[in-house]
């Protein structure tokens, strides 16, 4: 009998293809997994970080193709806002991978966005507050641009939603 | 609950976010600089992930597919603001309407976000963080070029002039007005244009850029009820060749 905690395993291997070293878990898109009693149908709820991010596509045909990879026959990968995503649902762990991988994490917030937020967040590289928001556009939709006034470089940060 | 008001508010918001979206998504390659390029740039996926959002409703009510609904309607079939039409011009016009239009956006989703029809709330709760930060974007460059050099001022007042009468028809009240206010599924055109105003002249009001006496301005209605100016069917025309798609002369 398959286990939710068997497909959760399975599915740590698949990272958000813009930050590999972020799983889908961490990232908080995949909202549930159920096994239907009956047939051991698997369905796995995603839900997309920002709407119009194309990489969430690619993130649900890699779902697609672990579960077939370990032999999961009957299964669907639905994408929808019913539980809708937030930056707070980035688990301690992803935190800590981006922070590694040079971007700064999103603050823990009270899913108020305003201005404050975004100015003089943390610095992954030197871990000074002392940095100002650049543009809160970055190469992707999930990054906005900020510079550290203490080791003069810019960094990026993977904004709060 | 009156599906056929349903239908024209989600019609509007979609195809506003849906036709702003290709505009802005015009100047990737071509921003004055390299972050407002990739802003425009980031906006435009923004928006076209929003109007995707809505049309998905449209077609949980009924209507044909997202991208059927998105790429084969004639232009008199098109229900967005004629602000969101227009060509993308001088960079100081596409901030403007940016600035115009997302200041209306914002508050449009924050009364969504209290509506009474279920699935209208849960994406307008969503999608709220996102246009944040594209009011964010508005008026923090607003702000900063609208009390820079004085060319820069009367570069942004001239395209401010412009747009405003078609900013305003943005507010363009909906025949179904009544209904939907009485249904308690949209607050209204008017109560929206107000708290608008009040917004935009917060901005305005930390620059050197004059708000127009708006009781002398005439708004450019008509694009609520399919009336377009002729810059919509050959962008229109050009999305559709882009998907491959041929636009129905009928739907
Ligand atoms: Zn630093």
């Amino acid at each position: 009998m398959l286990t939710k905690e068997q497909i959760l395993t399975w599915l740590e291997e698949v990272k958000d293809p813009e930050i590999p070293v972020l799983s889908l878990i961490d990232l908080g898109v995949i909202t549930d997994v159920t096994v239907s009693e009956n047939d051991e149908k698997v369905t796995v709820e995603m839900t997309p970080t920002f709407s119009g991010c194309p990489a969430m596509d690619y993130m649900k045909r890699n779902v697609e193709e672990v579960l077939a990879k370990n032999g999961v026959q009957n299964f669907e990968v639905r994408m929808s806002f019913d539980k809708p995503w937030d930056s707070n649902k980035i688990s301690e762990k992803g935190k800590i991978a981006l922070k590694n991988f040079g971007l700064a994490p999103p603050p823990e917030y009270n899913l108020i966005l305003d201005l404050d937020i975004l100015e003089h967040v943390n610095c992954p590289y030197c871990n000074s507050d002392n940095t100002d928001l650049k543009t809160p556009f970055g190469p992707t939709l999930c990054r906005s641009m900020h510079y550290c006034n203490n080791c003069r470089q810019m960094f990026e940060q993977f904004k709060p939603l | 609950m009156n599906t056929e008001a349903l239908k024209d508010l989600l019609y509007k918001i979609a195809d506003d976010q849906l036709i702003l979206g290709h505009r802005n998504s015009e100047w990737t390659g071509f921003g004055p600089i390299l972050e407002e390029d990739i802003a425009f740039s980031s906006m435009a996926q923004d928006k076209l992930g929003h109007s995707l959002a809505f049309y998905s409703l449209l077609h949980e009510l009924g209507e044909s597919d997202p991208d059927t609904i998105a790429f084969t309607r004639n232009a008199n079939q098109f229900h967005n603001s004629q602000l969101v039409e227009l060509p993308i011009g001088e960079y100081d016009f596409s901030l403007i309407r940016h600035f115009l239009f997302d200041n209306a956006e914002i508050l449009r989703f924050d009364m969504l976000t209290r509506s009474s029809y279920t699935p209208i709330t849960t994406v307008a709760t969503k999608l709220k963080g996102e246009v944040k930060y594209h009011v964010l974007h508005a008026n923090t460059m607003i702000k900063q070029l609208g009390s820079s050099t004085e060319e820069a001022i009367g570069r942004l007042q001239n395209s401010l002039n412009e747009a405003l009468p078609y900013a305003l028809g943005i507010f363009e009240p909906s025949k179904y007005e009544a209904e939907l206010i009485a249904d308690g599924i949209y607050e209204g055109e008017e109560k929206l244009k107000a708290a608008w105003l009040e917004n935009i002249k917060k901005v305005l009001s930390q620059t050197q850029l004059e708000l127009p006496d708006l009781t002398t301005i005439t708004p450019k209605n008509g694009g609520r009820y399919g009336e377009h100016t002729e810059h919509l069917q050959p962008l229109l025309d050009e999305m559709a060749e882009v998907f491959k798609i041929d636009p129905t002369a009928e739907w």
